[in-house]
């Protein structure tokens, strides 16, 4: 009975009682969502025109961030650790492509999924092996300050990676719209076959698709990594991101980001008001439970494509 | 060819204004005939008429919005594609649906599904109820392979066939079942004129010696007048024809469909 | 000359469905059975014993259930720690709360409960399928070792919450778990129980059974019509897996480690274990030994290999060319040989079929 009651009515009392401390959970939840989010994209980009789902994303977030983080501990400035650590990214994905994608072109889809756990832990002892095993702290002056608008406290950090969220998706949709090569990379996604009958170079497109993933998950690894520090387990950040894709289906770039926002939230929310009936740590398995439960509802996300099977 | 004189009996299936819709599409429109026991009974007509839909409708993969379906004289409520099978309906399809990572032999065993009944501890030992069944299922397998002579291909991956072969394989699944009602979509697809002569004999073979109800999609004419007792026609999801192959060849509303004239 | 099927006529359909056809490979079977009963506990030193051939078994036998389920049957699922950690914990708390139960007894028991818990966590696999369906049992995965973790009554509410398993022994006299048991007496009843549950996953796959679940992996809207019920056939396959993983998991904790602790069971086993059935080949019982042996000797090999070539290697550098060597080799297999070892062995055979003539 007091177990009942602890469950479903003294969190809702809690959150009654104290809205605006619900309202910090929640938006406190959407930002880190927004951080999910971020490494959400680089997989939507890869499924979207490869095909791949791609589990070593989280590693190449990883990687990525180590890659930046280095270079700045040995006196490069910022804007070009950036820059090499991009080249870096796009340098691997050439090697992926080279590699891995191409011998593997015509097989299924868990093939090439099981290809890329492989890659995970290949990157993830790659990276180690060159930048060392230790945490690296990364601090590039985004400002961290607590905010406080109208009673509620927010972290400006938060809202900086928000900004940058947004400028991503925004100049992502943009890129995929209105240039030639976005319009290239969705004729791919949408059927191989076709794609390569009117001549447009398969591999090509994905070394750049593989790239500007790359490049995301850098971005995603920055913001990662100036919040925790740069660590190995950044990249178990990446399975999170797999309810994320969930909710918001494997193909849709806005989805990513409903979905990021959601699980963001909705883990908060647990975490905080129900965490304390168990001992904690409900965050590791809540979001997939959310995912599992909206699955059974809605099979293929709240954006994906509704795959209709044909005999 | 001479008119067979055939025992045709009862109805065997009745579609009543079978009207079905994909979102905005109308695939079907109060489409009403019958199937005839014993008979082979032809679905022609243009493409996109709705043909392979009205399949589908049969043998409970697509749900009408309106109309019904009776089989053997039972009304069918939404029925899942399993309970078709499990009523007697068997079918093979127009991209060859057969398990690619088996073989043929596999196949043609899975349609022996239905009527092994040994449960999972005998499964597991292998021995005694469980084997015997398997043995016999093999025995009639064997049977239907030998019918359709395919013996050579018998452990060879069907994925590695012919897509002749792989025609043959499936109708081959498809008997196993020892269906009452056959439905066939497009049999000869993509065959040549030996194929389609031993595709023809198998299904006129199948009719005569084990009286299966046959119902098939064809697009060769040729085929259609030879080998069907009836024929009926469907245009944009409309049937417009019913009848004796030769009655349904001389339709006017038959010709204007398959020239692209409009009609009424 | 050796492997020739000449003079072989299969007089029966019986023979032609038998386990290995082939009189050369029937004798090989006899003599690896012989070998592993007979010349491996004379000759096997203790640390062979324990450190190699009883995880080998265990994993072996973890491979078969997710092969089962991943291979034949298609549904791909990253769960396989999480239902090891139902059988072991499900043993501990059998075995401790009926202490006179029998230990096979009791291990079938903890298999039955890992069973069920798999066929609750395989409900979604109807309306969901493939990636989706990888993600829905990490929700398994995750929640269960959460579980484990969280509440004592798994660990019998034990002050430091490490846990060991109890003494028990087999006909009363062999004791297979706890610090007396011989390492000999252990080893054999892994390998009796991981043979007799081999051979009767090889009888259910060559069955109604087996044939239902490939249909499903094929194609599960094309098995609808020739009478399969998609969600029935799903929930056995996820049963039968999770019975053989929970078998393994709980042999894992009470015979190998001696201890039921959660980390033994994390996300990084549930790959473990998919990596053996890859790189072992989907849907081959025998595929699941040979991935498992892989996975068992390359990292041995990998850290006795700096020693026997002269030099020496950091552990941590080990550590992580470990993993790229790992990470290396699954891509590679993927690539020359997608269907894993036991296609090459398929592949070796028939090449020793002809064998001194070229084709």
């Amino acid at each position: 009975m007091e177990f009942l009651t602890a469950v479903f009515l003294t969190p809702f009392a809690t959150m009654i009682d104290n809205p605006s401390f619900l309202l910090e959970v929640v938006i406190g939840g959407l930002l880190t969502g927004i951080m999910y989010s971020l490494v959400a994209l680089g997989f939507v980009l890869i499924y979207k025109a490869s095909g791949v789902f791609n589990f070593a994303q989280g590693t190449m977030v990883l990687f990525a961030a180590l890659t930046f983080v280095s270079l700045l501990e040995r006196g490069v400035p910022v804007w070009a650790s950036f820059i090499l650590a991009a080249l870096v990214m796009v340098a691997l994905a050439f090697l992926i492509e080279r590699l891995m994608l191409r011998p593997l072109v015509n097989q299924e889809q868990i093939i090439l999924f099981m290809a890329t756990i492989g890659l995970s832990y290949f990157l993830a002892g790659f990276g180690e092996l060159v930048w060392g095993g230790d945490v690296h702290l990364l601090d590039i002056g985004i400002p961290k300050e607590p905010l406080i608008f109208g009673g509620i406290l927010v972290n400006e950090f938060d809202l900086v990676a928000a900004g940058v969220a947004g400028t991503l998706v925004a100049g992502l949709a943009f890129f995929f719209q209105y240039t030639r090569i976005g319009r290239a990379l969705r004729a791919v996604a949408d059927d191989h076959q076709a794609a390569l009958s009117v001549g447009i170079p398969l591999k090509t497109i994905w070394v750049i698709v593989w790239s500007v993933a790359g490049i995301v998950g850098l971005v995603a690894g920055i913001m990662w990594g100036s919040n925790l520090g740069v660590q190995f387990s950044i990249s178990l950040v990446a399975l999170k991101a797999l309810p994320v894709l969930i909710l918001g289906g494997f193909t849709s770039v806005p989805g990513a980001i409903v979905g990021g926002l959601v699980i963001g939230a909705g883990e908060k929310v647990a975490e905080v008001f129900w965490g304390p009936i168990t001992g904690g740590a409900i965050e590791n398995w809540f979001a997939y439970v959310l995912a599992l439960v909206f699955l059974l509802f809605r099979p293929q996300g709240i954006f994906g494509e509704r795959l209709i099977e044909r005999v | 060819m001479a008119a067979q004189v055939k025992p045709l009996g009862e109805p065997v299936l009745k579609a009543e204004r079978i009207t079905l819709s994909f979102g905005g599409i109308r695939a079907l429109t109060e489409v009403s005939f019958e199937i005839r026991a014993h008979e082979i009974l032809a679905i022609i007509g243009p493409n996109g008429a709705g043909k392979t839909s009205m399949l589908n409708v049969i043998n409970g993969f697509y749900h009408p919005q309106q109309g019904t379906i009776s089989f053997k004289g039972q009304l069918r409520r939404r029925p899942h594609a399993y309970e078709a099978a499990e009523h007697g309906i068997a079918r093979t399809f127009q991209n060859v649906a057969l398990f690619r990572g088996m073989t043929t032999l596999d196949n043609i065993m899975t349609g022996r599904l239905l009527k092994m009944r040994r449960n999972l501890f005998w499964q597991v030992l292998h021995w005694g109820p469980a084997l015997k069944e398997e043995i016999e299922h093999r025995a009639v397998v064997e049977r239907i392979i030998d019918f359709l002579e395919i013996q050579a291909i018998r452990k060879l991956p069907v994925g590695q066939l012919p897509y002749g072969l792989q025609k043959r394989v499936e109708l081959g699944r498809a008997l196993a079942m020892e269906p009452e009602l056959l439905l066939l979509d497009e049999p000869m697809a993509g065959m040549n004129v030996e194929e389609k002569e031993d595709m023809s004999r198998f299904i006129l073979d199948v009719n005569d010696e084990f009286g299966t109800t046959i119902a098939l999609i064809e697009h060769d004419m040729g085929v259609v007048m030879d080998i069907s007792d009836r024929v009926v026609v469907l245009d944009y999801g409309r049937k417009i024809a019913d009848g004796a192959p030769d009655a349904v060849r001389a339709n006017r509303d038959v010709i204007d469909a398959y020239f692209g004239m409009p009609h009424e | 000359m050796l492997y020739r099927e000449t003079g072989q006529f299969k007089t029966s359909y019986a023979a032609d469905q038998a386990i290995f056809p082939i009189r050369q490979d029937r004798y090989l079977a006899i003599a690896a059975l012989v070998l592993a009963y007979v010349a491996v506990p004379l000759l096997g030193s203790e640390y062979w014993l324990l450190t190699i051939m009883i995880p080998f078994l265990v994993f072996s036998l973890a491979a078969i259930g997710l092969n089962l389920l991943t291979g034949y049957a298609g549904q791909l699922s990253l769960g396989t720690g999480g239902f090891m950690a139902v059988g072991a914990f499900a043993t501990y708390k059998l075995t401790t709360s009926f202490p006179g139960l029998n230990i096979v007894a009791v291990f079938l028991l903890a298999g039955l409960v890992a069973a069920a818990v798999g066929l609750a966590f395989g409900f979604p696999s109807l309306r969901i399928k493939g990636f989706y369906l990888a993600v829905a049992t990490l929700a398994a995965q995750f929640f269960l070792i959460w579980m484990f973790n969280k509440f004592p009554w798994f660990t019998n509410y034990t002050a430091s919450g490490v846990i060991s398993a109890p003494p028990r022994a087999v006909f009363g006299r062999f004791y297979v778990t706890g610090a007396e048991a011989d390492p000999v007496d252990k080893y054999l009843f892994v390998l009796t129980v991981v043979v007799l549950l081999a051979l009767a996953a090889k009888n259910l796959v060559r069955g109604r059974i087996g044939r239902a679940f490939m249909a499903i992996r094929d194609m599960d809207i094309a098995a609808e019509i020739i009478g399969i019920r998609p969600l029935r056939t799903k929930l056995l396959a996820f049963a039968v897996s999770s019975f053989y993983c929970g078998i393994a998991g709980a042999m894992w904790a009470f015979i190998y480690t001696g201890g039921v602790e959660p980390l033994a069971f994390d996300i990084d086993r549930s790959f473990q274990i998919l990596f053996m059935v890859i790189i072992g080949g989907l849907g081959s019982i025998l595929g699941s030994f040979l991935g498992a042996g892989f996975i068992v000797l390359t990292p041995l090999f990998l850290d006795n290999l700096p020693r026997l070539l002269g030099f020496a290697i950091p552990v941590n550098i080990a550590s992580n060319l470990q993993a790229m060597i790992f990470g290396a080799l699954i891509v590679f297999f993927l690539i020359a040989e997608p269907r894993g070892l036991a296609r090459l062995w398929q592949v070796g055979k028939e090449k020793l079929r002809m064998w001194p003539f070229p084709y």
